[in-house]
């Protein structure tokens, strides 16, 4: 038997039904994730759809199954949300399997890991489905025992009836259960969160056996019968073309099967920047085979217009821009000229940042069979649902023949929420006529990323006498073409301190690119933290006050600013006294009042940042030599994402690794374009931050009544400028792009 | 041409190029997938594995210069002392995120904890700064090293 049950939502049910082979299984269908997952913050609309978003079932020896929907790629989702699920159905962690969910749009939603959402989408909706199948078995054993449901209780997967000791374990009600009319969702009593069991307390992931004996979870892991492997040659210069290859001496080497020209994609042409580019695949009996026989590949490319453009010409062209007006206004408060004109301090720097690529260890993978009209796909991808889109439409067959299965992806940061690799799988797979895995080198996945793009920024702030910021102008110079900049090139006309200035102006002019762009672990933030936080320093340091006390004044009273940050959005609001109070904090945690006694060349850098709804204080200890060597001392965190830290152990890992990722590339990475190609190929030109590079870092959770949001990706913005400003402090050096030149520091260091 | 190698103490015999670098053996011609390809120029070290106990990276390592050592993978590493207190520590202390890279770290600390059973984080940084972890799990590495020392 089923039953639906309308909650408070006419869009937000509980189906219940018989599980094959008895027991019960309960589906949750609830307004859909965001459809959008290209950039972050993702915006948080509502499909209007109902999308099944949870799915749990119970079997008659105890088993519990919660099927993880979305991607895992190390943000610890597989862990997290049936953790969720688990503490409000009163289930033993020991009794539950997680399986992942096939890709299907229709039954699950929107399934994807981006934009740190998946903990303020899912938290209480979660909640909700674990507490109505609990209340479920509950009455199943009250019916039983033919007595009231209030008199019952549970204790970890049994119910219990204490005045009769009683007891039921819960796969032997499941059946029962899956009879009866589901609860109102809306309804449903939850935990008092002081009764967690699972919730907040530090849950090791659950793929960690098979991690660390070396199982086969990662997409390029994926064998299939009969399977082939290719490489892919693509022309360095972004959006070249094959005038010719010598396809025929490829071919003719041992192993190698075929070797054959790609045409970019008609999705490609249509301007899906994903679709599939020229270039040549080989295909061979192993990796190596195909890997090898490039060496004897000789291909002419049409390189195209793409092949003018240079980060130096980017460079040159920023500057002349910034020599005139903004091409477009982005914000206007008050009177910035005439406070300037009227400041007693005034400040004027350029700063710049670098595309940056994702590097995810786990190079770019898929591996597809395309037969009698269907594709079917194994894939590391944080976005599969585009990606069925995108193979459909390269493969010119209908989206109901795509078949995308998850894999693991090793590493993801933005990078696998595009989907070309899935493309040009299929594509070869196609032309192949056999399963084919293709793999990236590590030189393709440097050379064809969407990048983190550079940006410069033109800066003028004002102090009045008595330190107080009443004047800030930026003139963003980005990348972009006919008003709509470039994918992850945006900056908010709120962005802070905006609303907080009472004379204020952003403006903005672009410069057009040929070069792929794309989000990268927090997007924008990731560079406007850096720019803002930086110039933010300078002016404190005009304005003669300690960095941390200078921050605490320009946020003044604890309120909700109008016109800043996502007003109209409970969660998106900028609340100056959440961020007031973990500036405090971390000042405490790192001795900030004390660092004047820290050893010559050894200074404190302070930062602040707002991002996915999460407020992150941070300060960084450097020791700079002499010979503008950095050491990273150490990194303290103070973080409020709300009300719960539902996997500590998760939770703290994921902070720690977004600043160190952080650190690492503000020290060693950058892509360079030279002649409208990536100038680096490989780890020691684009450096990942190493392990005797890594400080201790120390992470402290403010809870507050707020609800709890993600930790993926906020706590890296602030990292980077509070590097920056340790090493001015530590060496008068003001770093003003990116990464940081360490030949630079070398005069400041010297001389003290 | 056919090289017999010996993989977690098991001969195997595979007929293939005396350049092929032993990762692709292991992964493309054994099935051994825990070896990891991240970079193909020894900089990443997610496909470290043993000869003869010592550390190499089989991106870069022939077949042909593999010869009668003993090569021991990510998979043979329940049979080895060091590689098993590692794995139970990695678990306890929920070192990996994405995990990529995590067999090739644990193939690097069974090698430092055999030579050193009690390194000192000046050890730890020479012998795993060879191995890049993307997602940043440094701190947990080094306590999981220390915390599977203290069980020698």
């Amino acid at each position: 038997m089923n039953a639906i049950a309308p909650a408070a939502s006419r869009r937000f049910f509980l189906k219940a039904s018989l599980a094959a082979g008895g027991g019960l299984l309960l589906q949750a269908a609830l307004p859909g994730a965001p459809r959008a997952a290209s950039s972050a913050p993702v915006a948080a609309q509502a499909n209007e759809d109902a999308a099944l978003t949870a799915f749990v079932r119970i079997a008659p020896d105890g088993t519990v199954t919660i099927m993880s929907k979305n991607p895992e790629i190390g943000q610890g989702i597989k862990t997290m949300l049936p953790m969720v699920i688990a503490e409000e159905l009163d289930a033993d962690w020991k009794d539950v399997r997680i399986e992942q969910a096939p890709v299907n749009a229709a039954a699950f939603g929107r399934q994807f890991a981006g934009g740190s959402m998946a903990t303020p989408l899912n938290y209480e909706p979660m909640r909700r489905v674990g507490a109505a199948a609990r209340m479920m078995l509950l009455r199943a054993a009250a019916l039983d025992w033919n007595v009231s449901p209030d008199e019952c209780t549970t204790t970890p997967g049994i119910v219990h009836h204490a005045a009769t000791s009683r007891a039921q374990p819960y796969g032997a009600l499941a059946s029962r259960a899956a009879s009866l009319p589901v609860p109102d969702l809306a309804e449903v009593p939850l935990k008092d969160p002081a009764k967690f069991r699972l919730i907040g307390k530090p849950m090791p992931g659950v793929d960690n056996a098979k991690i660390v004996t070396g199982q086969k979870l990662f997409g390029i892991d994926v064998t299939r019968p009969r399977m082939l492997h290719a490489v892919f040659e693509k022309c360095p210069v972004f959006g070249g073309k094959v005038k010719s290859a010598n396809l025929e001496a490829v071919k003719a080497l041992p192993g190698v099967h075929d070797a054959f020209i790609v045409r970019a994609s008609e999705a490609n042409r249509a301007g899906h920047a994903e679709g599939v580019a020229d270039g040549v695949a080989i295909v061979a009996k192993n990796w190596w085979t195909a890997q090898k026989a490039r060496g004897t590949l000789k291909v002419e490319w049409d390189e195209g217009p793409a092949a003018a453009q240079s980060s130096t010409g980017f460079a040159q062209e920023a500057a002349r821009l910034a020599k005139g007006a903004p091409a477009a206004s982005l914000r206007r408060d008050g009177d910035p000229e005439a406070a300037l004109a009227n400041a007693a301090h005034v400040v004027e720097a350029a700063y710049s940042y670098p595309f940056l690529p994702h590097i995810s260890l786990e190079p770019q993978n898929c591996t597809a069979e395309v037969r009698d009209g269907r594709a079917v796909l194994w894939a590391p991808t944080q976005n599969p649902d585009p990606g069925i889109a995108l193979v459909a439409a390269t493969l010119g067959i209908s989206q109901g023949s795509v078949t995308v299965n998850m894999t693991r992806c090793g590493g993801g940061f933005g990078r696998r929420l595009k989907n070309d690799m899935l493309a040009e799988a299929a594509w070869i797979a196609r032309r192949a006529g056999a399963p084919v895995k293709l793999l990236w080198s590590r030189q393709d996945d440097i050379r064809h990323d969407f990048y983190r793009p550079a940006g410069f920024h033109f800066f003028k702030g004002g102090v009045d006498a008595n330190g107080k910021l009443v004047a800030l102008t930026d003139h963003f110079v980005t990348f972009g073409r006919g008003g709509t900049t470039a994918d992850s090139a945006a900056m908010d006309a709120s962005e802070f301190p905006a609303g907080l200035v009472p004379n204020l102006a952003y403006g903005q002019s672009m410069i057009p690119l040929a070069v792929p762009t794309g989000p990268l672990r927090a997007p924008r933030s990731n560079a406007l933290g850096f720019v803002f936080q930086s110039f933010i320093d300078e002016l404190a340091h005009a304005a003669g006050q300690d960095p941390v006390e200078f921050r605490l004044a320009l946020l003044g009273e604890r309120r909700v600013p109008a016109r800043s940050f996502f007003r109209t959005d409970r969660l998106r609001a900028f609340d100056t006294g959440r961020m007031h109070d973990v500036l405090a904090a971390v000042a405490e945690m790192s001795g900030w009042k004390d660092r004047a006694g820290l050893p010559r060349r050894t200074a404190m850098g302070v930062a602040f940042y707002f991002s996915h709804f999460g407020y992150f204080a941070e300060v960084v200890q450097v020791t700079v030599a002499a010979s503008g060597e950095i050491r990273l001392d150490k990194v303290w965190i103070a973080a409020d994402v709300g009300s719960q830290i539902i996997n500590p152990s998760g939770a703290v890992t994921q902070v720690q690794g977004a600043a160190l990722d952080g650190l690492g590339a503000a020290l060693g990475q950058a892509v360079t374009i030279e002649n409208g190609r990536v100038a680096q190929a490989n780890f020691d030109t684009v450096r990942p931050l190493r392990m005797n590079q890594a400080p201790p870092v120390e992470v402290r959770f403010l809870t507050t009544p707020h609800p709890p949001t993600g930790l993926g990706e906020p706590a890296l913005p602030p990292v980077i400028p509070a590097l920056c400003n340790a090493i001015f402090a530590a060496t008068g050096v003001r770093v003003r792009s990116l990464p940081i030149d360490t030949a630079a520091l070398r005069e400041g260091a010297a001389s003290l | 041409m056919p090289y017999t190698i010996t993989v977690n103490g098991a001969r195997r015999t595979i007929d293939v190029d005396g350049d092929m670098p032993l990762l692709w053996v292991l992964r493309d011609e054994l099935d051994l997938k825990g070896s990891k390809f991240g970079c193909g120029a020894a900089l990443c070290g997610a496909c470290t594995v043993h000869l003869d106990g010592k550390p190499v990276r089989s991106c870069v390592t022939p077949i042909a210069a593999v010869g009668a050592a003993s090569v021991t993978t990510i998979e043979g590493m329940a049979d080895h002392p060091q590689g098993r207190r590692l794995q139970t520590a990695w678990m306890a202390l929920d070192v990996p995120q994405c995990g990529y890279c995590q067999a090739g770290q644990i193939m690097s600390a069974a090698a430092l904890l055999a030579a050193t059973p009690h390194p000192t984080d000046a050890d730890i940084d020479r012998a795993m700064a060879g191995n890049v972890c993307r997602c940043a799990t440094y701190p947990r590495i080094r306590a999981a090293i220390k915390q599977a020392a203290e069980g020698a």
